[in-house]
């Protein structure tokens, strides 16, 4: 029942260009969640769908009637924002209240609704309480209870947790997911944190300075990014690039060397591909491992141990760039070694020049 | 909610609000000219009230505060029947245009019709062009108001910032802080008519033969000095007499500016300077006065533009005569006692010109922070 | 706070130099203040600080010299030798006291004065009777006549000021919060440039509007009224309202207004429901100010009130006695100090939202 529907959606202030043209399809009941470095206007998007910055161009579509010019409140969605942004002067009460009393609910209705909301959020012993008075976890509570009594066709979520500690940030994400789940509402969340957005997205937006760079579900994007700019932002540590030479194209793949990078052909949709060209072998941290005699040449820079997995920064021989390794367990590395970090054919990302990817094979599931 | 009974309940409390919203709108509505009508009519009444001034304030209050406030919902109401399109324009309206209309009728009208006023003759019947302002600027009289001014901004905005901020940086350093603040600031709160009451008392002067009652002579007697007119001789001297009851009243307001500005300045800058080993007047001076340069030139600002609006104090400690005439006491005299129209108001345009620079500073001010 | 600072400077001279600023600042309120208890005549024959106490020559014994003494030669008194002149002049004697010829030569007293600690000061209302009260007043001169006067009616004038006042406080405080709220948070063309006039408005001297004004007040049959005046002030008090609170409203989180939009407030319930409640400390700022102002203010008052009785408020009646009773300092002492009890109070009592106010508005 409620989708959104973007087309061609743009956002500028004056001559600055904020989001550069948007096509995305949220279907109902979905969770769609926006990623991407501070700055690539995934707030701006999020407030866009809000109506709270108007679009410059493009339509943007919930169940399918345009709501370019529709107010925020007569769009059918609430928001969740990175402040909480409570009333502060209202009890939590009056702060649930507020959008029930303006669109004139009696007051029996009003109370049911918000009795109804605190149940499922665990806080019908606050309700009394002034903001002030409520610790950060309870505020963040207050803050979706204020959007649940509304009965949004679209919950939208902005950076809801950053303000939270880390323990917190653990154990409400469980609860939004849950509450996701309960509630089956369309749901738009925006976050920086990718491990936020990895466990809740049903699928993940990576927007980047404007545009959107690659939709799709988390695995689907650590699996098969579809250019540079995916590849590098998911996944932590970051995956390590090598310019290689794209030496043999085929049909199943495409055979890359270069000065310290043995020769191996990797399973790629190869369309496109030019011999001789350069291209940029992507490979993530995860999926080194040790090897004395194949793999690229390196030196041991930095170690750090974390019992359970060690992290090795080293520099490739050849040209002085660092890789980093993460291995399983605690491994006998030591600064200032010499090794080879090897990998699998099946584990490379392969780009091409304008930073896009030679697709990966479906996974399979 | 896809039963159909749920689905009548729903369509039937939907009608309900939104009848209950049409009623409310109408109710608003018969409020709002009921409310228009009361503020027109309270006009009248106010301005011909007969009743005992308590409850003619009263009701002033209610006339006041309430009918507005039901103008501003009604036409704020009103402005939502509009197309949204149409919205967005006039609720702006509704909200800044009462304030605005006053501004303009109080302040900015009357400053044209001033300076029109300021270009014919002294009934406002003929015109003269510029003479109005060629008398100002070479009578006698008019040189001594402007040389008196002069001195009120120079002795008295300098003393005024001197004495604020020495007991600023005192009472930062003193356990006695808000007990000293409080005093200081004290004068803040009371009229330029009772200050100079209090004044003109501690001047006061009698018979050489009489007890002195005026705190000044008497400690002059004491010391065996003869008891001195002191606002009346020694002009233009007296003046500076004058000047003394705005550095007392002003000093407060210098001060709690310069404290918060004193407070601002982080401690670690001022303990580096001490372990650079700089004094105590070093640091004062190239350190703490430097970082609360734009508090100063604030203050400054400000104290400038209250005496040279200076009128309250002069009328009452020597109504203007000897020598101690300012612009303001003048434009009173010109346009009020000598009924001189046009030269009142040529003085009065020229009080303006001499604010334009603060203006204009206050201005830019604002905009570079705004744009921030 | 204040110790981390630091100071090398001795703490004793820095409270005893605050100590001494704070005395000068007091000494001419207190003054105006004790000589308000004290009754007329002493006013006149003594300063006001001879009420604390203090050690004066007491009388304690009067002799008629002897009419054989040689007036022009060296005489003992008491033990004490000396000329007539400077019998005249007093002389101490040896045990501290003190012998003063009083009167001329030939028929004069001689008196022996002590010092003594001075009693307690006597204490009167009397005065503020006088300047409170419309009726008349009968008052005793120092030779026990009585005279019948009108008395000052400053009651009568307290009661205007408060009459004055209220309105012009209430009536700028909501135009101005609208009018902020829209230059705030509302986008409209010419936002920028209306609230720059504004601004620059600020400093304008109201000389400039007097007149133009009085003319039309004059038209209207205005002139006089209380309502001249509550007009006059909240023109004149606008802009700097505008300025304190679009300052602290302004600040006010923007994420706040944009849930109070999506959960469907429009701009007048979020300005009555958040921004109005959430401003008070502004707004309290403010009225505290436009209180001074008003109930201090001379200037407005006195162009359109003038001199229509009964309406005068206390800052025109001070000034009028100054003018016509300027050495009846029992009455001018009692009749400053009823102007000044009521900012007082309310300054100390809201002393910090008038300094958050000052430091909020820069100019005015």
């Amino acid at each position: 029942m409620a989708s959104l529907i973007m087309r061609d959606v743009r956002k500028s202030f004056g001559q600055v260009h904020i989001i550069k043209g948007v096509d995305l399809d949220i279907r109902h009941g979905e969770f769609v969640v926006f990623v991407g470095p501070s700055g690539c206007g995934k707030s701006t998007l999020l407030r866009m769908i809000a109506g709270l910055e108007e679009i410059t161009s493009g339509e943007m579509l919930i169940d399918d009637k345009v709501c370019n010019d529709i107010a925020p409140k007569d769009r059918g969605i609430a928001m969740v924002f990175q402040s909480y942004a409570l009333y502060p002067h209202k009890s939590v009460y009056a702060n649930m209240a507020f959008a029930l009393e303006i669109a004139g609910f009696s007051k029996a209705e009003i109370a049911d609704k918000v009795q109804k909301a605190a149940k499922i959020l665990h806080i019908e012993h606050l309700l009394d309480r002034k903001p002030g008075q409520l610790s950060g976890g309870q505020r963040q509570r207050v803050a979706i209870g204020r959007a649940i009594v509304r009965e949004p066709k679209i919950f939208l979520f902005d950076e809801p947790l950053s303000n939270l500690d880390a323990a917190l940030r653990v154990s409400t994400r469980a609860e939004i997911a849950k509450l996701h789940e309960d509630l089956g509402s369309t749901m738009i969340y925006v976050t920086h944190d990718q491990v936020e957005a990895m466990t809740l997205a049903d699928r993940i937006v990576v927007l980047e300075a404007g545009f959107v760079r690659q939709v799709g579900a988390p695995l689907e994007l650590y699996h098969r990014p579809q250019n540079l700019f995916v590849a590098g932002f998911i996944g932590s540590p970051k995956m390590n690039f090598m310019t290689v030479q794209a030496k043999v194209i085929a049909t199943g793949g495409i055979t890359i060397e270069s000065a310290d990078v043995p020769a191996i052909t990797i399973p790629v949709d190869s369309t496109g591909a030019v011999a001789g060209a350069e291209v940029t072998l992507g490979i993530r941290p995860e999926h080194i491992h040790l090897d004395d005699s194949t793999g690229v040449p390196v030196t041991v820079d930095f170690v750090e141990r974390l019992g359970h997995q060690t992290i090795i920064q080293a520099k490739r021989s050849s040209d002085d760039t660092t890789l980093i390794a993460v291995l399983d367990g605690d491994v006998p590395v030591k600064a200032g070694q010499t090794t080879r970090f090897a990998f699998a054919a099946s584990d490379c990302h392969l780009f091409n020049g304008e930073g896009n990817a030679f697709m990966r094979p479906p996974m399979a599931i | 909610m896809s039963d159909r009974t749920t689905d009548a309940d729903a369509l039937s409390a939907e009608l309900a609000r939104s009848r209950r919203r049409r009623n409310r709108a109408l109710l608003t509505l018969i409020g709002g000219i009921l409310a228009a009508v009361a503020l027109f009519e309270g006009f009248f009444l106010l301005r011909d009230s007969q009743a005992p001034k308590l409850v003619t304030a009263l009701f002033a209050m209610v006339w006041g505060g309430g009918g507005m406030a039901i103008l501003y919902l009604v036409a704020n109401q009103l402005a939502e029947f509009a197309p949204s399109e149409w919205q967005k324009r006039l609720i702006p309206i509704v909200f800044v245009a009462p304030a605005i209309a006053f501004v303009v009728y109080f302040l900015a009208l009357p400053a044209v019709r001033t300076f029109i006023a300021s270009l014919y003759d002294r009934d406002g019947t003929n015109f003269v062009g510029l003479a109005n302002y060629i008398t100002v600027f070479t009578e006698p009289f008019m040189l001594v108001t402007f040389r008196n001014n002069v001195l009120w901004i120079v002795f008295g905005a300098t003393f005024t910032i001197i004495s604020g901020l020495l007991v600023a940086t005192l009472a930062d350093r003193s356990r006695f802080e808000s007990l000293a603040k409080a005093i200081i600031f004290m004068p803040m709160a009371i009229s330029l008519v009772g200050a100079g009451v209090i004044w003109k008392f501690i001047y006061a002067v009698r018979d050489p033969s009489d007890v002195q009652i005026g705190l000044l002579n008497a400690i002059v007697v004491a010391f065996g000095g003869e008891p001195q007119a002191w606002i009346a001789q020694l002009q233009p001297w007296n003046n500076l007499f004058l000047i003394v009851i705005v550095i007392w009243m002003q000093t407060g307001y210098a001060m709690v500016l310069f404290s918060a500005a004193i407070k601002a300045v982080p401690s670690d800058i001022l303990e580096a300077a001490r372990v650079d080993g700089a004094g105590e007047f070093r640091i004062f001076f190239s350190i703490l006065i430097p970082s609360i340069m734009g508090t100063i030139v604030t203050v400054s600002a400000t104290v400038i533009i209250f005496t040279l609006k200076i009128f309250d104090v002069v009328l009452v400690m020597t109504g203007g005569q000897y020598g101690t005439d300012v612009i303001a006491t003048q434009f009173y005299n010109q346009y009020f006692t000598n009924r001189n129209f046009g030269l009142g108001s040529a003085i009065a345009i020229v009080l303006l010109i001499t604010v334009i620079p603060v203006m204009v500073y206050n201005l830019r001010q604002f905009n570079k922070r705004e744009t921030l | 706070m204040a110790m981390s600072k630091g100071n090398p400077f001795p703490r004793a001279f820095v409270n005893g130099t605050l100590a001494v600023i704070c005395l000068i600042w007091l000494i001419p309120t207190l003054g105006l203040f004790v000589s308000s208890f004290r009754p007329r005549d002493e006013i006149m024959s003594s300063g006001w600080w001879t009420v604390l106490p203090h050690k004066q020559w007491v009388t304690v014994s009067e002799m008629k010299p002897d009419a054989t003494i040689d007036r022009n030669a060296p005489m003992t008194f008491e033990g004490a030798t000396a000329t007539f002149e400077q019998f005249r002049q007093g002389v101490e004697t040896a045990d501290g006291k003190r012998v003063v010829w009083i009167g001329n030569k030939r028929a004069g007293t001689v008196q022996v004065q002590q010092q003594e600690w001075s009693g307690l000061p006597s204490v009167t209302l009397q005065n503020y009777h006088d300047v409170l009260a419309g009726k008349d007043v009968t008052i005793q001169s120092d030779t026990g006549e009585e005279a019948v006067r009108k008395g000052e009616d400053m009651s009568d004038a307290f009661i205007n000021s408060i009459a004055v006042t209220l309105p012009a406080v209430i009536i700028p405080i909501l135009m101005a919060a609208f009018a902020a709220y829209g230059f705030a948070w509302m986008r409209f063309p010419g936002r920028k440039l209306v609230f720059a006039l504004m601004v620059a408005l600020l400093v304008v001297p109201l000389q400039i509007a007097l007149v133009p004004v009085l003319t039309d007040y004059v038209h209207l049959r205005l002139n006089g009224t209380y309502l001249s005046v509550w007009l006059a002030h909240t023109g004149f008090g606008l802009p700097l309202a505008v300025f304190l609170l679009y300052n602290y409203i302004s600040s006010l989180p923007r994420e706040i207004m944009e849930a109070a939009i999506v959960d469907g407030a429009s701009h007048f319930k979020i300005f009555w429901r958040l921004v109005l409640p959430l401003s008070t400390p502004a707004l309290a700022s403010f009225a505290i100010f436009q209180f001074l102002w008003v109930w201090n203010d001379y200037l407005v008052a006195l162009i359109f009130i003038g001199n229509v009785p009964g309406v005068q408020v206390l800052t025109m009646r001070l000034a009028d006695m100054v003018g016509s009773r300027g050495s009846d300092w029992h009455l001018l002492t009692a009749g400053g100090f009823v102007s000044m009890i009521l900012p007082l109070v309310i300054f100390f009592s809201l002393q910090r939202y008038f300094v958050r106010g000052l430091t909020a508005g820069s100019v005015k």
